[in-house]
């Protein structure tokens, strides 16, 4: 069985993120990338289907410009067989990326996408979905634990209050939540030997996808600064002010 | 899970100015004469350039020398010099700008450019990878590997995915063993392998003690009517002066609207109440430095030590199958306050003696001796023997008379004597009772702010449960020795706040260590009265992620 885990370049989740000055965008020059923390757990999950014999071979594709090779190589790092990197100078919206997607599950056909639920730079959440919806797929979203067996997989989906068990035909889209494991660190030898795994370059031409982005970001605006607090004296003072100049009693 | 072990011909530890240069420079040699070589490098940062910390302004020679096409290849050096401006802060409101014929000759920057050390090495590892080199950011070097006969045979990796007791969890994995026919440590100031170096090979024996100073800086976005790209401002003087103490400040204006502030407070200070932190804050309310801040937005903060103590301290720079090169050295020229053109010589120098080396048969594990005839007629060398009075006439003299005898030495004419100063910086310290106590202003948040908000803005982490990085030898010496005779200064050295002494529920003190916190500048393994503080490697890609610093 084919796994293809897609996987995004993004802020580096340690990065206190600070807005251009012009509010245009977060400003990310000489900024620390890494890969999308979902997107991790997502490799993690199919590079231990392997290791387990249930899958033959996992492939990790990224759009965005050459400098996305980066973190399909930690992928390769920590046990993704070969990558593909879409090229592309645009940032793509959800839907952009799911046509483009769905063009590489088209060409490689593989049984399962396990991809992380959302980025963490635009906290979509759709990217999963409306891959599922463009190939008419069964989807299972928020998982944290799942299994495959034969033709099925098995998940468990953090739901509101609870826990959700379903089971999908294969081929199918899960995506994954932070619960579901603990990635592994990628090690120098495997570090070394990603460098020589196969990765191979692909335009959305030739996939056949015209970029034709229907959301533009228009602002980033950073929260309102915290005020100082303050102390008070007493339980009365704090009543006092919470009623009159916070106005929330 | 067993350790497991890779040879190369080199091993470079620490992917700075002079590691990186090591590296460009003896892969560019290998492809030249069509030989295979294999070099990597190993940084604790978890990309190259994001442990970095500088000021800076750039004296471009070295990198003239190893990519004289560096212009044409974008290397992030943009913005020229166009004016220097030197002052001496007299208080709190006064300054008086030395008239441009007083300023020593060290201090002109004309030719030089304001860039980012950080950025000027993610230009550099890009130009090393393409030259061929192995370079493993998030890999710390946590040991030295000696070999049977005590060479330096190479490094062992950290362990990675340890508890706080030391205990393999889920995602242990064991570090690696890097053998080398040479081991280049470029760690930078008091690197931790290369203090073990220095004492295990007694490199220092006919050196004058190391001095340090711990550099605080931060970026701002400042209003582009007040932005002068290529100013340079440089001076000494208030706030430090009060306490007693030396140092300058710095400020500079880049490209993008930015300008970097810092200040460098000389790690010889004697009052256990001063807080480079605090002085530095209160610094930028000095109307001559707060003009270009106001309505700016402050958007970066970190810290680093130098290395100061300059050619009279310099170790011994090599020992059997190993090499200790730029800041882990000290080669840093403290008259101009650059290290980085001169830790870029040292590593040149390097990787054309060990290239030699090698080709002439060389099997490695040898004192390359050869290295420090080649860096004797460098200009490096040359560089820092002229400035080599600098530093101890100012810890001498003070910073007045001893700027006066630096005025002369650097211009007039070449004193022809060398003075010393072989007090180490951490022996200086008086006892808390016969300081004054500093007070400094609270922050307004505005132009000063607190080191909670500041330790933010390092993007400092260390994955929590790990073994602690900051090692006491004996732990009873915070509260039974350093407290009552120090006030225990970690508390206040420290700028981003690891040290604390806090009560426990049953009111009893206790010595707490904030090790995520840590930006790895190093000041508590120099400065602690009782040397009891290790610093040694955390979880690897652990610790600050400097943008643009
Ligand atoms: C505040 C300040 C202002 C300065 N201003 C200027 C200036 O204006 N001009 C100038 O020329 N110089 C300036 N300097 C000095 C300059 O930054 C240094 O001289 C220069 O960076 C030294 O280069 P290096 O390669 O020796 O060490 P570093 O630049 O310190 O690089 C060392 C590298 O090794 C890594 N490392 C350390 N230990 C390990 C380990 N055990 N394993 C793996 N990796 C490790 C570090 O993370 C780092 O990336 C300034 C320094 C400071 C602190
Ligand atoms: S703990 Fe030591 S090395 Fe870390 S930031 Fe504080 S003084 Fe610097």
């Amino acid at each position: 069985m084919k796994i293809l885990v897609p996987v995004k370049r993004v802020i580096d989740y340690n990065v206190k993120v600070h807005v251009k000055s012009d509010n245009s965008d977060v400003d990310l020059a000489n900024v620390k990338m890494a890969m999308n923390p979902f997107c991790e757990i997502a490799v993690e999950q199919a590079v231990r289907l392997k290791e387990a014999g249930i899958a033959s071979e996992v492939i990790v594709v990224s759009i965005g410009d050459k400098s996305c090779q980066e973190q399909i190589r930690t992928a390769l790092a920590l046990g993704a067989d070969r990558g593909i990197q879409i090229d592309t100078d645009t940032v793509t919206d959800s839907l952009s990326a799911a046509k483009l997607l769905k063009a590489v599950v088209q060409e490689e056909q593989p049984q399962l996408v396990i991809m992380g639920k959302q980025s963490i730079d635009t906290d979509n959440n759709q990217a999963g979905q409306m891959l599922a919806a463009l190939l008419d797929y069964p989807q299972g979203t928020f998982v944290s634990d799942m299994s495959v067996e034969s033709d099925k997989v098995q998940i468990v989906r953090e739901v509101d209050g609870g826990l959700q068990t379903l089971e999908l035909d294969l081929p199918a889209i899960v995506t994954v939540d932070l619960r579901l494991n603990d990635p592994r660190y990628a090690s120098l030898p495997n570090i070394m030997k990603a460098k020589r795994k196969p990765l191979a370059v692909k335009t959305p031409a030739e996939l056949g996808v015209e970029l034709n982005n229907k959301v533009t970001l228009v602002a980033v605006n950073p929260p309102a600064d915290r005020q100082a607090g303050i102390k008070v004296a007493s339980v009365d003072e704090l009543v006092e002010k919470l009623k009159n100049e916070v106005k929330v009693l | 899970m067993q350790r497991e072990s890779m040879e190369f011909d080199v091993v470079i530890v620490g992917a700075g100015p002079a590691g990186l240069s090591t590296a460009c420079r003896l892969m560019q040699q290998a492809n030249e004469a069509g030989q295979e070589l294999m070099v990597c490098v190993v940084e604790k940062g978890a990309e190259v350039g994001g442990h970095i910390l500088s000021g800076a302004v750039i004296e471009s020679r070295a990198l003239d020398e190893l990519f004289p096409d560096w212009k044409e290849q974008d290397a992030p050096l943009k913005t020229a010099v166009t004016e220097d401006q030197v002052y001496l802060l007299r208080n709190a409101e006064k300054a008086t700008k030395l008239p441009n014929a007083f300023v020593p000759k060290t201090m002109h920057n004309h030719g030089n450019y304001i860039a980012s050390v950080g950025n000027l090495t993610r230009w550099l590892g890009e130009q090393a990878e393409q030259l061929g080199v192995e370079i493993f950011p998030g890999f710390p070097a946590s040991h030295i590997i000696y070999g049977d006969d005590g060479r330096v045979a190479g490094i062992g990796t950290g362990d990675m995915g340890l508890d706080e007791h030391g205990e393999q969890k889920d995602t242990y994995m064991p570090g690696m063993d890097l053998l080398a026919k040479y081991t280049i440590f470029s760690e930078g100031c008091r690197g931790h392998l290369g203090k073990e170096l220095i004492a295990k090979f007694d490199l220092d024996k006919d050196a004058d003690a190391q001095h340090y100073g711990i550099g605080i800086k931060e970026l701002w976005d400042i209003p582009a009517d007040k932005h002068q790209p290529g100013l340079v401002l440089h001076g000494a003087g208030w706030p430090l002066s009060e306490a007693n103490a030396s140092g300058g400040f710095f400020l500079y204006h880049g490209d993008d609207s930015q300008v970097m502030v810092g200040l460098i407070t000389d790690l010889n200070y004697d009052n256990p109440h001063l807080s480079p932190f605090d002085e530095f804050q209160r610094m930028k309310h000095h109307p001559l430095i707060s003009q270009y801040l106001e309505g700016g937005k402050r958007i970066s903060y970190g810290a680093r030590a130098i290395t100061k103590g300059g050619f009279n301290a310099l170790p011994k720079m090599t020992m059997p199958g190993a090499l200790l090169l730029g800041c882990d050295a000290g080669t840093l020229n403290f008259a101009k306050i650059k290290g980085v053109h001169t830790a870029m010589k040292t590593g040149m120098i390097a990787a054309e003696t060990i290239f030699a080396a090698l080709t002439n048969g060389d099997e490695g594990g040898k004192d390359l001796t050869a290295y420090s005839d080649n860096f004797n007629s460098s200009w490096v060398y040359d560089e820092l023997y002229r400035t080599r009075n600098f530093g101890p006439a100012l810890h001498k003299y003070g910073t007045f008379i001893g700027g006066a005898v630096n005025f002369i030495d650097q211009n007039i004419v070449s004193l022809p004597f060398t003075l010393r100063d072989n007090h180490e910086d951490y022996a200086q310290m008086k006892p808390a009772s016969e300081c004054t106590k500093i007070s400094y202003p609270k922050p307004d948040g505005v132009l000063s702010f607190d080191k909670n908000s500041s330790v933010f803005l390092s993007n400092a982490n260390h994955e929590e449960n790990q073994p602690c990085h900051l090692q006491l030898k004996d732990s009873s010496i915070p509260l039974m020795q350093n407290l009552p005779k120090f006030d225990e200064p970690a508390q206040r050295y420290c700028p981003v706040g690891v040290y604390e002494i806090l009560q426990d529920a049953a009111g009893e003190k206790v010595f707490q260590i904030n090790s995520q916190n840590c930006v790895h500048c190093k000041t508590c393994d120099i400065k602690d009265p009782a040397q009891n503080i290790t610093w040694v490697t955390p979880e690897g890609g652990g610790g600050p992620n400097y943008p643009n610093m």
